[in-house]
């Protein structure tokens, strides 16, 4: 388990990255926290020729609120954004981190990072598919803003060019009547999830007005629905009792199951107790994220 | 916990009271301040280089050529050998049995897993040594492989081993007392079929090998260093590869050891590997396995399919079992093994009073890495079927499980009692451990909250399992793979013996040298305080010193730290030599004193008289005088303050002529209560609660046990819920890291627990002790089963397998339910 011989070069301006990068040919890969690299590197399941390890540059550790969005840098560790007041602004992020590894990967590893390495049952890059986040790419180029729902675009594959260095990500910030609920199965606590999903429900009064659903671990890359009839019509069957809502969701998000988990399955999990995990887990926060917008608070889960 | 003693508690001092039973490790402080020296810390040899192995992508293909030239021109290289060279230099590893399976330290002809060694690179430093791996050329003819115990039976199936028959590589039948008879008059047979899978114990440390090979002029000689923990029984295969007597391998093994379990006794083939890379670098060779090498081709505990009948009463008394075990041992039969199939021989009854037994015992070579120790070595494979039939008995017969554990249990006015197949069961009340555990569970009441739960719904089990907890092998079970009328006259095996030596400084220091080779149990700490005892004296006047040396420490082949001979044999052999070193001291108190050695006593750190403490000398003195002023003792006195010690138990026979072999020298045992739920939608199991019940002798060090108690029971935790080692049907391995190869951590290890135990010491150790480092490796995995089996019962869902999480039990239950029931 020792890496491949490789180059290696630690730039201190961004623009020297990106040089860096683009001038491999290809070749180059980007180094922040490590948390997937460097594992890979150790089997020899990757070779770069260059390594542009980016720790050093000048700017790239921020983390700061945008007035509607909260900007996360490409150094910002998971566990700074983890406890940083500024979180509060992104309640999805910050039920989300608790769950991304443990918390020693998490003081090492970053949430760009876990954005462009992509893994298909990876918290983060949920969280963004589920809020839409903007992500910011940097090439010789200049700069582009690339959604997320189209940013991942298979397993451990995203709209990123070999000449693409992901510098931040812009999560919205919630406001008024919005809701989240984030939950998460796996084998053992700090492992990815064998299914689980991100929730965000927005209400006008007592009305659904947007409910969104992305689900991980269950595909090749978290997949996103908009499941505001859904939650709609078992809302005014229930007739805003927490309770039976919860009772109701799961018939109709079943046949949604269907069709958002399609992943083949592991001796972890098949596809069919994914599914059954994924109904569950969504019905579960579906009805949280409900009340929690109506109630306008997005604490940690009760 | 009922029994835990709070380790930051001072030792009392009081020089040899029970004060000093609870103590914290001495081991402890330089392993928690990052101070342990493993082997990787250590650089014995100057000029070391360094190696990387080459191993077989294939489970199964015919090497049709191996080309080491470019790899041998990489710069930085120092030697690269492959097949050819292995052969011309080694012997094949003497197995246990004559099967025709020979077995290399790599692939010579084919590679029979995925992982086998077939080269080895050895260069300037890991780094060069993995890239000129990388120019090995292999040219595999890919063949078809076979994983499956079932499968690996079939006469059609994929053969390993040209030379043999088949894959089986030993099958035999054994009989004891009127089996068929008792079946064909019994109320009813029991029939069950079980599976029990195949995982490994995940040491810290992983494999570890500095070697040397010198040749002198009367041949070679062989200097390593491995953390090998034993059996030193594999010494003798490792020596009988290189050619040469065991004294000619001089084995050294550092005092700290990150964790074995069993799974570090199959390190012996690497020694042999890198001495030979050893002397084609002409220069010392290091290799530190990875953990990616780990998880592919170290070892693991075996996988075992199992059939089991029972004959029983109406009453449900279990009057006679019939037994058919198939090990499956990988794709060679790597010593120890067959030994999984018959550590538990002399026990294949557990802790019941079943009169009359037939055993088919069958190993069989598959695709997948070889097999060997693993915590419980034998006993988590047996007590799954046995524990498992048990309650499948309670149910068919509409008994308690509970119930039907007491009408079969051997009584305590029945000890010693001897098993049919030749154990001779110490000492016990399982009656009183089982009450107790039962009591500790308050099960009454938890049956109660069950029939309550169910009316809800809802999924809650109780499962228990009480077992027989072997320990000191008897290394003479190893003779019974062969059939008796093979075995020579003169030439069996038995044993469990144990070696020490004592010396007294001439400040009166005690040290105790121990060979006991340990990976992290505490030995150090436990023979200071038992030597201390035994001599009167503070704990801090005896310092215990861990080194293994072949070569100047004390050993035999049945050396080693294994099958926890620990606490009943190291500890008997230690009070025999403190006995033998008192004496002498009491000589030298006799002669300062003017008085009569016999009417001595060592005490508080004196030699004192008996009858009157307060004429006395410090036992410093008496010792220093037979250091400084031997001439002052009387004549004939030896001045000999060292004494070697090796606790030959007499009950440790080899086999007889029948067949029967009382295979461990000591059974204490083990009762458990699991109480489970499973939630309803998501399907994962929760422990709820875990009573466990030891009776492990007299108890030496309470919070050792508890801590071997603990380790235990995480190790079971593992098997039954989370570990396994597993391969595709094409024979590739499907856990091959620590992403799939699922280890329990704290967060799956926090249960709530209570602990408890009972005494009955050992009549056939010194201090009565027994061992205890196995016994919930053993029956944890079971009480599991048995508790998840019981929580889906009402849906005639019965458990036969490991391990058990959501996903099984989702596939159990959507076979079960009709899906209209659906989700919750």
């Amino acid at each position: 388990m020792k890496a491949a011989p490789f180059a290696y070069v630690r730039p201190t301006r961004l623009e020297d990255a990106v040089n860096e990068l683009a001038g491999s040919d290809g070749g180059g890969k980007v180094l922040a926290g490590g948390q997937s690299l460097v594992p890979v590197l150790a089997m020899r399941l990757a070779r770069p020729e260059k390594l542009v390890d980016i720790t050093t540059v000048e700017g790239l550790d921020q983390l700061r609120s945008t007035g509607d969005s909260l900007e996360v840098a490409a150094m910002v560790r998971q566990r700074r954004v983890e406890h940083d007041r500024a979180t509060d602004s992104v309640p999805l992020l910050r039920m989300a981190l608790p769950w991304v590894g443990h918390r020693e990967l998490r003081s090492r590893g970053t949430v760009c990072g876990s954005l462009a390495h992509a893994d298909p049952a990876a918290e983060i890059p949920a969280v963004a598919a589920c809020l839409n986040a903007r992500i910011t790419l940097t090439s010789p180029r200049g700069t582009r803003q690339v959604p997320a729902r189209e940013f991942f675009t298979g397993a451990m594959t995203t709209a990123l060019g070999s000449e693409d260095i992901l510098t931040a990500i812009r999560f919205p910030v919630a406001t008024d009547g919005e809701g989240f609920g984030f939950a998460e199965i796996a084998r053992r606590h700090g492992d990815f999830a064998l299914a689980g999903v991100a929730v965000r429900v927005a209400v006008s009064g007592e009305r659904v007005r947007e409910a969104t659903l992305t689900a991980f671990g269950v595909s090749d890359r978290p997949v996103t629905r908009d499941v505001s009839t859904e939650l709609a019509s078992a809302v005014s069957a229930s007739g805003q009792d927490g309770v039976r809502l919860a009772a109701r969701l799961p018939e109709p998000l079943a046949d949604i199951a269907q069709g958002m988990v399609d992943t083949d399955g592991d001796a972890h999990g098949s596809r069919d107790y994914r599914r059954r995990l994924f109904v569950t887990l969504s019905g579960r926060e579906l009805a949280k994220a409900h009340d929690r917008a109506l109630r306008g608070i997005n604490g940690d889960n009760p | 916990m009922n029994t835990v003693t709070d380790p930051s508690e001072p030792p009392t001092g009081d020089g040899g009271g029970r004060g000093q039973r609870s103590t914290a490790r001495v081991e402890d402080p330089a392993l928690l301040c990052g101070r342990g020296r493993f082997l990787d810390d250590l650089d014995p040899l100057p000029g070391t280089l360094t190696a990387a192995i080459v191993r077989s992508p294939h489970p199964h293909a015919r090497l049709r050529s191996v080309h080491l030239e470019r790899a041998r021109a990489h710069p930085g290289v120092a030697a690269v050998i492959g097949p050819e060279e292995v052969t011309a230099a080694l012997h094949p590893f003497p197995l246990s049995l004559k099967t025709p399976m020979p077995y290399y330290p790599t692939a010579t002809d084919k590679t029979r897993f995925v992982g086998e060694p077939v080269a080895v690179v050895v260069a300037s430093d890991r780094y060069v040594a993995e890239d000129a791996a990388e120019l090995v050329e292999v040219d595999y003819e890919p063949l078809p492989a076979v994983v499956d115990t079932d499968k690996a039976l079939d006469p059609g199936a994929p053969k390993l081993h040209e030379q043999a028959e088949g894959n089986v590589a030993t099958d035999r039948t054994f009989h004891f007392g009127p089996v068929d008879e008792t079946f064909d008059r019994a109320d009813r047979v029991v029939t069950a079929e079980y599976e029990f899978p195949r995982y490994s114990s995940t040491p810290m440390e992983c494999y570890s090998v500095v070697a040397e090979w010198h040749d002198e002029v009367d041949g070679p000689a062989i200097t390593a260093w491995a953390n090998f923990h034993g059996p030193f029984s594999m010494v003798p295969v490792l020596a009988g590869a290189l050619g040469v007597p065991t004294s000619r391998v001089r084995l050294h093994v550092p005092a700290d050891n990150g964790g074995s379990f069993g799974i570090k006794a199959g390190i012996y083939p690497y020694v042999a590997l890198l001495a030979l890379a050893s002397r084609h670098a002409g220069r010392p060779v290091r290799w530190t396995e990875d953990r990616i090498e780990h998880l592919l081709a170290s070892s693991a505990g075996s996988d075992r399919s199992m059939r089991f009948e029972a004959a029983v009463s109406d009453d449900g008394r279990i009057e006679a079992l019939r037994a058919d075990l198939v090990d499956n041992v990988g794709a060679y039969l790597r010593p120890p093994e067959p030994s999984t199939l018959y550590r538990c021989f002399g026990n294949i009854t557990g802790a019941y009073r079943i009169g009359a037994v037939q055993i088919r015992s069958r190993a069989v070579v598959s695709n997948k890495t070889p097999t060997g120790l693993n915590r419980g070595f034998g006993g988590q494979q047996l007590y799954f079927g046995l524990e498992r039939l048990i309650d499948t008995i309670a149910h068919a017969r509409g008994i308690d499980a509970a119930e039907l554990r007491r009408r079969n249990f051997v009584q305590a006015d029945e000890f010693p009692y001897s098993t049919p197949t030749g154990g001779i069961y110490d000492s016990g009340d399982y009656p009183q451990a089982f009450e107790k555990v039962l009591e500790n569970a308050d099960y009454t009441a938890l049956r109660q909250r069950q029939r309550e739960a169910r009316e809800r719904g809802e999924y809650f089990g109780i499962g228990m399992a009480s077992v027989v907890d072997p320990s000191a092998t008897n290394i003479g079970y190893v003779g019974l793979a062969t059939p008796a009328e093979n075995r020579p006259p003169g030439r069996g095996k038995s044993g469990s013996t144990e070696h020490v030596r004592v010396s007294v400084d001439l400040n009166g220091v005690v040290s105790v040298l121990l060979g006991t080779v340990p990976q992290g149990q505490g030995h150090a700490t436990v023979a200071q305080q038992i030597v201390a005892e035994q001599l009167g004296l503070q704990r801090d006047q005896v310092r215990p010193v861990v080194e293994m040396d072949t070569a100047t420490t004390p050993w035999t082949v049945s050396s080693g730290s294994y099958s926890s001979r620990f606490a009943p044999l190291l500890t008997s052999a230690l009070v025999e030599a403190a006995e033998r070193l008192a004496v002498t001291v009491r000589l030298a108190g006799a002669t300062m004193l003017d008085a009569d050695p016999e009417e001595l006593e060592l005490a508080d750190g004196r030699v004192r008289v008996r009858d009157d403490p307060e004429r006395a000398v410090a036992f410093r003195h008496a010792a220093g005088l037979v250091h400084w002023d031997p001439g002052s003792l009387p004549e004939g006195a030896s001045a000999r303050l060292y004494e070697e010690a090796a606790f030959t138990p007499p009950e440790s026979k080899a086999a007889n002529q029948n067949d029967q072999i009382n295979s461990s020298l000591c059974y204490g045992f083990v009762a458990e209560l699991v109480v489970c739920r499973i939630e309803p939608d998501t399907r994962e199991i929760t422990l709820e609660h875990v009573s466990t019940v030891h009776d492990p002798g007299t108890i030496l060090n309470e919070t050792l046990l508890e801590g071997q108690i603990h380790g235990a029971l995480a190790h079971a935790i593992g098997g039954a819920l989370y570990e396994e080692m597993r391969y595709s049907e094409s024979g590739q391995p499907t856990s091959a890291t620590f992403m799939d190869y699922l280890c329990p951590t704290a967060a799956e290890t926090t249960y709530a627990l209570d602990s408890d135990h009972v005494q009955t010491p050992s009549p056939v150790t010194r201090l009565g002790a027994k061992g205890s480092g196995e016994g919930s490796s053993m029956s944890l995995p079971v009480a599991i089963a048995n508790a998840v089996s019981d929580a889906l019962a009402p849906h005639g869902i019965e458990i036969t397998s490991l391990p058990l999480h959501g996903n099984v039990i989702h596939q159990l239950l959507t076979e079960e339910i009709p899906a209209t029931e659906g989700i919750h």
